[in-house]
């Protein structure tokens, strides 16, 4: 298993190489955000900035307002809660080609606690018009997000943990920046959303996820299938732009959702599904995640089962979400 | 883009002094128009923007607004954007007329700059102290691509009070951008009242020197001094900080020096007056600018 965030550092050099014009920032934390794979690689294009978050985005952003192609790394909880207003005014206002890579995120980071655990930067990036917000479910995944922030002309925001996960898609350079993917049952995205409405549906519950909960939502549906429980999975790292249409055509062919992030259960996926759904098509949708609360030292694995994060966590709340709809 | 040729001095000092007093009068109609906005910060910047603008010191084609080559101004202090605005128009980005269009609904000159918005702004600004981190951004990138474009950030002393300036101003020194200048309109008033009253980012200059920047202080509404000193070569491996002293208000007497005018348009028979005052230093040719 490799962490993600070796993988941004390694693409940065692979990328750096391909284009001259891409410069990488970052704030004392380039042995753990991994940018100083490119830092060895390419000296004179890597700015380490110090420990000054609000100076990284904003001169980030004039960077990109000379044609750089501008990559800014720090911790998830600084990136965007120290320099939300820098993020705000300057870079997503002017729609500034610049690209926040936020490592460590979530509660997986550890035993460095609350302090350092960001649940909401995933809500603080969504608000922000033009800001796209993709969360890599794996390496693989992270890989083709790098390579997509590039192809893209604006403004970025791609969220890493810390940890190593393991691989859990089978085509990882098929990521497309505001287009999901389904991972269960074998069927492809355009088969979801060209299936015609069914009575009853086809599926009893859709589990949209991101990032680390992908594979526990995965887990969920094997132990729930074998129950007979039918599930549709999708793994829905890009955040903004949403994909509305998958979104809606698993809402039309489920009874109920479940949304899992490792975040907190306000303004992130789940929110953002719920803002869809309510209005197109309602079903019940039960979030989960961090419930409006922040962390505590731990260890990973430890902090996960502790705050409701688990395949396990999952599974009941598929159970769950189901007795609503008889309601 | 006005051609490198020697000009003579006085004819520049005497224009570029017909400048300011014109956009001084650009920025009380537009505001008083607009019945918003700031008007103390706009008046004290006058004669530095106008010396940038019309003393061959900023080279900017306004037919061609992304010239890559261009010299950059960053207008940190962005509640002064009627000035600015005044005179992105006397240079040619956009019509004279639209300055009256100042903060309605639609038009390109918003409240606070927006550089998706208007030709010839460089930067958003208007959350303070921001604007010199972006001129860091774009002097990297001159060094990076060996352009020889300079970049310019004008900074309210008010503003200098905002932590993120002396994160600015760390990493210009420490990555040694001696294409960078930023420019402190030293007016002494902020939106609350005097700067030593509210909060004093004093000894300004001293602190500019202590991060490792060569400092110079001018007169600001002097446009000999002013020219002097953006046309002065700078020393290399420094970024340069110009701090101006100027006065709150300047060319518009009963604005001078007060809070008041910060952040408020003259309205009736204070409108009326103002604008007369500087119709008649603009036909006697006298006022700031000496």
């Amino acid at each position: 298993m490799v962490a993600p965030r070796e993988a941004y550092g390694e693409m940065l050099v692979e990328l750096g190489k391909e284009n001259p014009d891409i410069v990488v920032l970052d704030g004392d934390l380039s042995v753990s955000t991994k940018t100083d794979k490119f830092a060895k690689a390419f000296p004179e294009r890597f700015f380490n900035m110090g420990i000054a978050e609000a100076n990284i985005m904003t001169v980030a952003a004039g960077l990109a307002r000379s044609g750089k192609v501008p990559f800014a790394s720090t911790f998830a909880v600084f990136a965007t809660g120290r320099a939300y207003d820098q993020i705000r005014q300057s870079i997503a206002y002017t729609g500034l080609n610049v690209k926040i890579v936020a490592t460590h995120a979530g509660l997986t980071v550890g035993p460095d606690g609350a302090s350092h655990q960001a649940l909401e930067d995933v809500a603080l990036m969504r608000v922000l018009p033009g800001m796209v917000v993709v969360v890599p479910a794996d390496v693989q995944e992270t890989r083709a997000a790098i390579r997509a922030a590039v192809r893209y002309q604006g403004p970025v925001y791609i969220r890493l943990g810390r940890e190593a996960v393991p691989d859990v898609l089978r085509d990882g350079d098929g990521f497309e920046i505001g287009k999901s993917r389904v991972l269960w049952p074998a069927v492809t995205r355009e088969a979801v959303v060209a299936a015609p409405k069914a009575d009853p549906p086809r599926f009893d519950v859709s589990f949209i996820a991101c990032g680390v909960m992908v594979k526990a939502c995965l887990d969920a549906a094997v132990v729930l299938e074998a129950q007979g429980m039918k599930c549709v999975v999708a793994d829905f790292a890009s955040v903004k732009p949403l994909d509305e249409e998958l979104l809606l055509a698993m809402a039309r062919s489920s009874k109920a959702m479940v949304t899992a992030e490792e975040h907190s259960i306000v303004g992130g996926l789940g929110g953002a599904v719920c803002e869809v759904v309510a209005g197109e098509h309602p079903v019940p949708v039960y979030r989960v995640g961090v419930r409006d609360r922040f962390g505590e030292s731990g260890p990973a694995e430890a902090l996960l089962e502790a705050y409701g994060l688990t395949a396990k966590d999952v599974a009941a709340a598929a159970r769950e979400v189901l007795k609503r709809t008889d309601r | 883009m006005i051609p490198d040729s020697p000009i003579d001095a006085s004819d520049l000092v005497a224009r570029v002094k017909e400048k300011a007093r014109v956009l001084r009068y650009h920025v009380i109609e537009m505001v008083g128009r607009a019945g918003s906005g700031h008007p103390g910060g706009s008046l004290s910047s006058a004669d530095i923007i106008a010396v940038l603008y019309f003393g061959d010191v900023l080279r900017v084609d306004p037919s061609n607004p992304a010239w890559p080559d261009r010299d950059r101004f960053v207008l940190s202090k962005g509640h002064a954007a009627p000035v600015l605005y005044a005179a992105l128009a006397e240079r040619g980005f956009f019509p004279e007329r639209t300055l009256l269009t100042l903060r309605q609904l639609g038009s390109i000159l918003q409240g606070h700059p927006d550089a998706k918005k208007t030709p010839g702004v460089e930067a958003s600004t208007g959350s303070l102290g921001q604007g010199l981190s972006f001129a860091v951004g774009m002097a990297l990138a001159g060094k990076l691509d060996k352009k020889d474009y300079r970049v310019w950030a004008l900074l309210g002393d008010g503003e200098c009070e905002e932590g993120q300036v002396w994160e600015a101003a760390m990493a210009a020194s420490h990555y040694k951008l001696d294409n960078l200048t930023a420019i402190v309109d030293h007016n002494r008033v902020q939106n609350d009242g005097p700067l030593d009253r509210v909060m004093s980012p004093e000894p300004l200059a001293d602190k500019f020197r202590a991060f490792g920047w060569d400092v110079m202080a001018v007169d600001g509404h002097s446009v000999p001094d002013l020219h002097r000193v953006f046309k002065a070569p700078g020393q290399p491996g420094r970024p340069r900080a110009v701090i101006a002293e100027t006065v709150k208000g300047k060319g518009v007497q009963f604005m001078e020096g007060l809070a008041a005018w910060h952040g408020k348009a003259p309205k009736g028979e204070e409108l009326d007056r103002a604008l007369r005052e500087l119709t008649l230093k603009m036909k006697s040719g006298e006022g700031p600018g000496w």
